[in-house]
């Protein structure tokens, strides 16, 4: 039995890098529109788990409070880009990102 | 094994699991689904890191509206096709791609370690006694207050721009394709030799009427169903 290990804060801080770095990652190599609004929404919750962890390690519920607005600006964000990727699919529905200027002008 | 341990090697497994998921998997459903795990983990490590309302909002917020507002665009639009990931459209995106996000994860561990493992700042320190939805609620509507009534006017326009972007428009037969009249006269000439094949005796006169200008509307209008049947 490992009874020396402790769970410090710091783990979170480096499983929400782990996260966001997996998300960018996926935001540069996929084409799919659609997964790469999923790699977006992966790299905002590596963020909220880091808000999260600050707010403990500095006992300040700021940190909290900054994860609501991150959920609302996700949210925002979900509807308005799956509107523009409705809009872009329904007139191609085999399009990837390099034929967002379609919807140019 | 402590508690807390075996909490955060479970539900961090199953998000850098669910993380990996959303990239690697080739269907947009599955990467949906893989997201919802990923989701799942963090509302654990939430509630480890006693931030429980925060974890409840991530289970309805995320997993309950985020991801099958995800799941109804794949379904609704048909587009649940599996991408093919082994071809690299742009030579050398991989490549470029594995350098920035490991640039992108030594910077954070670099500032990480560069502060010992710990927070710098002031410790504010709150009452243990408080639940942490009763601190969240005084922030929110004390300090926070002027964001917090601006974040209802962003939801307003979200709303008021979604509609308007997903709404069926006259205007959007405007947009050019450019791979249309291509498409097109494909279907045209697809459409002539079935119907030359079903009817011979008619095949002169059918040849002839597709010749004229209307033979390109009427290949654009069974464009549609050919579309959504693959």
């Amino acid at each position: 039995m490992i009874t020396a290990l402790e769970v410090t804060p710091a783990w979170y801080l480096v499983l929400g890098a782990v996260l966001f770095s997996i998300g960018a990652f996926g935001l540069l190599i996929r084409r799919n529109p659609l997964v790469m609004f999923m790699c977006v929404e992966l790299m905002l919750n590596a963020v909220t788990l880091t808000f999260v962890t600050f707010s403990r390690m500095l006992e300040d519920t700021g940190g909290q409070s900054i994860v609501v607005f991150v959920l609302v600006v996700a949210a925002a964000e979900v509807v308005v880009g799956l509107a523009i990727i409705v809009a872009l699919l329904r007139k191609r529905p085999d399009a990837t990102a390099d034929d967002v200027a379609l919807l140019e002008g | 094994m402590s508690v807390e341990l075996f909490v955060f090697v479970v539900a961090g497994g199953a998000c850098l699991a669910g993380a990996i998921g959303v990239v690697a998997s080739t269907h947009p459903v599955h990467a949906a689904l893989s997201l919802v795990g990923t989701l799942f983990g963090i509302a654990v490590l939430f509630v480890a890191q006693e931030a429980n309302f925060l974890a409840a909002v991530q289970v309805i917020v995320y997993a309950g509206a985020i991801v099958v507002l995800f799941l109804f665009v794949i379904m609704l639009l048909g587009v649940d096709r599996a991408d093919d990931l082994e071809v690299e459209p742009l030579i050398g995106q991989r490549v470029a791609a594995a350098i920035v996000s490991l640039g992108i994860l030594a910077l954070t561990f670099g500032a990480i370690a560069s502060t010992g493992y710990e927070a710098t700042g002031a410790v504010v320190g709150f009452d243990e006694d408080v639940p942490d939805i009763n601190r969240l609620g005084e922030s929110l509507f004390t300090t926070y207050l002027f964001a917090f009534e601006i974040t209802s006017i962003l939801l307003v326009i979200a709303i008021a721009g979604a509609v308007l972007m997903a709404r069926h428009s006259r205007r959007s037969d405007e947009i050019v394709d450019p791979g249309q009249e291509e498409r097109a006269e494909e279907i045209a000439e697809r459409m002539e030799a079935a119907e030359r094949r079903a009817h011979p005796e008619l095949a002169i006169g059918n040849g002839h009427r597709r010749g004229d200008g209307e033979g390109a509307d009427a290949g654009d209008a069974e464009s549609e169903p050919e579309e959504v049947g693959r």
